[in-house]
């Protein structure tokens, strides 16, 4: 039925829900992770792996119950985002299982089986994802936190400091218990919170009420100082805690977030030589830099003699020796990279194990994610809904960018995990709650607007009825 | 807020594309030169993931693959019999690479190589399991056992070839090694190695191809060819013009013979038969340089040969008189290998043809096919055939009643040439024994044998070609009638 009204404000269109495409999508990415686990185990054992069957009922039920929460409390949501996020998750999962049954990786001190605990943060970032829904009836509740978040946020990332460094970098607190956690996955979307919230209130006095100055429009203190203060605040933090990729993470979001919400493309060009200062900066004191960067120019020159470049040089040729088509799931030896196989470098093993035509479809899948992101913030009425919007996707795209370009030596590497794939915990509850929140968003944003009150122009035109 | 808004999308968009770039740039362009690295552990893994092919002698294979419990190369090369073999095979190790036949047949027993390109897409269509190809080989186990039991635990070498084809029948070095103890990846594998590379007797090192010694009076061979070629004398029996005593050149010393033997103008068959220092030694003095290096390259000398696995060049090389006529008896700065004495008596027997050594008789495709056979070609006319019957008429006469009665077989005629060489400052050291010989049956010549030991162990006066040497030369040549019969 439609309802044809007036052309004067948006129509009450009754615009269809999708949420029949979404539960088709999520059968479907259910089938396909439980193909790509029997794959596995067909490869390695010979047969069809025993867990199959939970595995595959584990992941439906996570799906499932997940589709069912977006079908009943966020009707009018994009319909591609939890299908795009549960088969990243269900081809996570196959990938980490399969890498647990390598007899390398099990002899190397480090590695532990992950396969079944990234299950269970599966499941509590389906949970997690669920609350965001359950809880947060309009995502515009969230600016009365601003302030709130800035404190968590900046608590989240001072955290670390106070436990052991690991592999070089201080980003974990351990919990008796419970296990490691990288606040910084977390502090990536309550800070996107704050920005937010900042950035909506002052945007008018930073876009307009500036002085120029070399010919670029610079806002006043008052109004930017605050919000640089912190930013650069939760830089230095992550420098210190060598947290290199979320710093550069949370630079570009911030740059990209100033730009939307004043439009002044000033903006872009301030935060490239800010980046550009700070990268060289970095890099002239931080010894985990220069090894990064060394690594990265000639990874095979340090062959032996150096780690990193070790390393990277494996991660390359584990990219090479997949080809195009690749060696099939279970029967490439990407495990060779040892260390961070399943986290930083479980790229890597798509690449050998599906090939060019596995990692594309994997960095399109992202991309998908990124562009319903942008077309949610495009879509939305209010201009906190548009911020958090674009500030989530943004991360999401810099951060995929960041993980995959630096393990395909497209940029130096700096160590995050690519988000839903990598076995982690922190990582999949974060990026669930940020595909809740996108969601929350997307719903209010397609939700149609209530019948508009008859208008009395309206009643004026109508002058026949049959 | 919508347009700055649609420029990050498209921001974003150019990132995903940049990724997608990098993406084909290193998995399609640089793809080859990735997977075929030399760090590419995946190259290793893959070239022990199926059995390798076997070195076949006599019909059998002499080499096998055996599964590894652990790490991931699958499989290991093992050896029947590796002492026996290994200076034929070389070794094939996943941790330090492969030699000699295993190194140079790699493609073949890997199955990677050209020749083995129809079947290898043959079988991509079949589905069959990818296996390795074989190498037939030429030698005769007989007679390689036959060669490492006469020389025991002395330390030395055999060669043995057919001199109407140049296919060696044995190659035998001792102290030899067992190859399959460094065959796999461990550390102990490792140690085993490095155990042998540090032994003193050098058991790695292949004597028959890869040490040259002084080849003492088992040279007068080739001086005695020089002669007749070069037409110095024509008649074996005819009195040569050799003085006793006999002064070297622009020297005041006199060439000793060992003992008193009737030497002043012996006959060439004489002078052979006694093995007279003087005679030969005048005769190279009176050839000159020139004329025996020329006719040292007819019989191989002065380059390397290949077999296919390299033997190291002998040498004879241009000298003073007094250097050129000592070397006429084998005694001075001209060396020469097992292989090299070998193919002296094989053109010798094959009335002066040398035909090329070689032990790789046929490749075979993984399911048996041939692929490759050889055809032995001619390496050189080392004489004519007229005299390379002289020589072997004054060989014959050696083995018959002269220094190499040892050599002797009952119903067979054996021509050879003892040498026990001198070496060492002063003649300190202990001399090498060496013997040369051919077998001769109404069919023409089945073998041809070169045997050197040198061995420390010995009494001094026990050391001699005849003594040492020629024993191991008739039991070699004897397996391989045997073999024919």
């Amino acid at each position: 039925m439609s309802v044809v009204t007036n052309t004067t404000t948006i129509g009450a269109i009754d615009a269809p829900s999708r949420r029949n495409t979404e539960l088709a999508l999520v059968v479907f990415a259910v089938a396909i992770s439980v193909f790509a686990y029997a794959n596995v185990g067909l490869a390695l054992n010979g047969e069809l792996p025993a867990g199959m069957l939970g595995y595959g009922a584990g992941l439906a039920l996570l799906g499932g119950v997940a589709h069912l929460v977006v079908r009943r409390y966020a009707k009018y949501a994009d319909p591609l985002l939890l299908p795009l996020a549960t088969l990243l998750n269900g081809l996570g999962l196959a990938l980490i299982w399969r890498l647990d049954q390598s007899e390398r990786l099990l002899a190397h001190p480090s590695f532990a089986p992950a396969a079944s605990k990234q299950l269970i943060f599966s499941a509590m970032g389906v949970a997690l994802f669920i609350g965001v829904l359950l809880l947060l009836k309009d995502h515009r509740i969230l600016q009365r936190y601003t302030y709130i978040s800035m404190v968590v946020a900046l608590i989240l990332l001072i955290l670390p400091m106070f436990f052991p460094a690991q592999f070089g970098a201080r980003i974990w607190i351990t919990i008796p218990g419970i296990g490691s956690i990288q606040p910084g996955e977390f502090a990536k979307i309550v800070i996107t919170i704050f920005f937010s919230g900042y950035l909506m209130v002052k945007r008018d006095a930073l876009a307009l009420a500036s002085r120029r100055f070399m010919g670029m429009y610079l806002p006043r203190g008052r109004d930017l100082g605050p919000i640089l203060a912190i930013w650069a605040m939760s830089i230095l933090i992550l420098v210190f805690e060598t947290d290199l990729g979320t710093s550069l993470l949370f630079f570009g979001m911030f740059v990209v977030m100033l730009y939307v919400a004043t439009e002044r493309t000033s903006w872009i060009v301030f935060g490239l030589t800010m980046s550009a200062v700070g990268a060289v900066g970095v890099a002239s004191f931080e010894k985990h830099v220069q090894d990064r960067v060394t690594a990265w120019l000639d990874p095979f020159a340090g062959w032996g003699t150096h780690a990193a470049s070790e390393q990277m040089a494996q991660v390359l040729m584990a990219f090479g020796s997949g080809g195009t088509l690749g060696t099939g799931l279970g029967q490439g030896n990407s495990d060779l990279i040892l260390f961070a196989a399943n986290t930083d470098f479980i790229l890597a093993t798509v690449g050998e194990e599906l090939g060019l035509a596995g990692v594309m479809a994997f960095l399109l899948l992202y991309g998908l994610i990124v562009e319903r992101g942008v077309r949610t913030a495009l879509a939305a009425r209010d201009p906190f809904g548009k911020l958090l919007a674009i500030g989530l996707s943004g991360a999401f795209a810099i951060q995929v960018f960041v993980v995959a370009g630096g393990v395909m030596g497209l940029i130096p590497l700096t160590g995050m995990t690519m988000p839903f794939l990598a076995a982690g915990g922190s990582s999949v509850i974060a990026n669930w709650a940020l595909i809740g929140i996108l969601i929350r968003i997307s719903d209010t944003a397609r939700r149609p607007a209530p019948a508009p009150a008859p208008s009395t122009d309206a009643e004026m035109t109508q002058v026949v009825r049959p | 807020m919508n347009k700055p808004l649609r420029r990050v999308a498209i921001f974003c968009g150019l990132l995903m594309l940049a990724l997608l770039i990098r993406d084909n740039w290193l998995q399609y362009v640089r793809a080859d030169e990735l997977t075929s690295h030399k760090y590419n552990r995946r190259v290793e893994i893959e070239r022990y993931a199926h059995e390798r092919g076997d070195i076949i002698v006599d019909g059998k294979a002499i080499t096998g693959s055996a599964e590894t419990e652990d790490g991931d190369f699958r499989y290991k090369r093992v050896w029947k019999d590796g002492p026996l073999w290994a200076p034929v095979t070389g070794y094939s190790s996943q941790a330090f690479d492969s030699s000699q036949l295993e190194n140079l047949e790699d493609g073949i027993l890997t199955g990677n190589d050209d020749q083995l390109f129809f079947d290898r897409t043959l079988s991509m269509f079949t589905g069959e399991k990818k296996r390795g190809g074989n190498v037939v080989t030429t030698l005769n186990g007989d007679a390689q056992k036959a060669a490492f039991k006469g020389l025991g635990e002395k330390k030395g070498a055999v060669v043995a070839l057919d001199p109407k084809s140049g296919a060696i029948l044995a190659l035998a070095s001792t102290p030899s090694y067992d190859p399959s103890v460094f065959a796999g990846n461990s550390l102990k594998d490792s140690d085993n190695r490095q155990k042998l590379l540090k032994d003193e007797d050098k058991p790695m090192l292949n004597r028959a191809l890869r040490e040259t010694y002084p080849p003492g009076s088992t040279f007068k061979v080739v001086t005695a060819a020089a002669a007749l070629e070069n037409g110095l004398y024509d008649d074996i029996d005819a009195k040569t013009d050799s003085p006793l005593p006999w002064t070297l050149p622009q020297s005041t010393t006199q060439l000793q013979n060992e003992g008193n033997i009737p030497c002043e103008n012996a006959t060439l068959r004489e002078a052979l038969r006694v093995s007279c220092n003087t005679v030969f030694g005048k005769m190279s003095d009176d050839l000159g340089n020139k004329k025996m290096i020329e006719q040292t390259d007819k019989f191989g000398f002065n380059k390397e040969v290949f077999t296919p696995v390299r033997a190291d060049a002998s040498i004879y090389p241009e000298d003073n008189r007094p250097q050129n006529a000592m070397a006429g008896i084998g005694q001075a700065s001209n060396r020469t290998t097992p292989l090299q004495m070998a193919m002296v008596a094989s053109a010798i027997a094959n009335d002066g043809k040398l035909m090329q050594p070689y032990m790789v008789a046929e490749r075979q495709a993984p399911n048996l096919d041939p692929v490759y056979t050889h055809e032995p070609e001619e390496l050189s006319r080392a004489l004519s055939g007229e005299n390379a019957q002289k020589v072997q008429q004054m060989m014959e006469t050696v083995v018959k009643d002269g220094t190499g009665t040892n050599a002797r077989i009952p119903g067979v005629t054996v021509g050879g040439k003892t040498g026990t060489a001198q070496h060492g400052l002063n003649n300190s050291e202990k001399p090498y024994a060496w013997f040369i010989s051919y077998a001769k049956t109404d069919s023409g010549s089945p073998v041809a044998v070169a045997v050197v030991v040198e061995d420390g162990n010995a009494n001094r006066d026990d050391i001699s070609g005849g003594g040492l040497a020629a024993p191991i030369a008739r039991d070699v040549m004897k397996a391989v009638i045997d073999s024919k019969k």
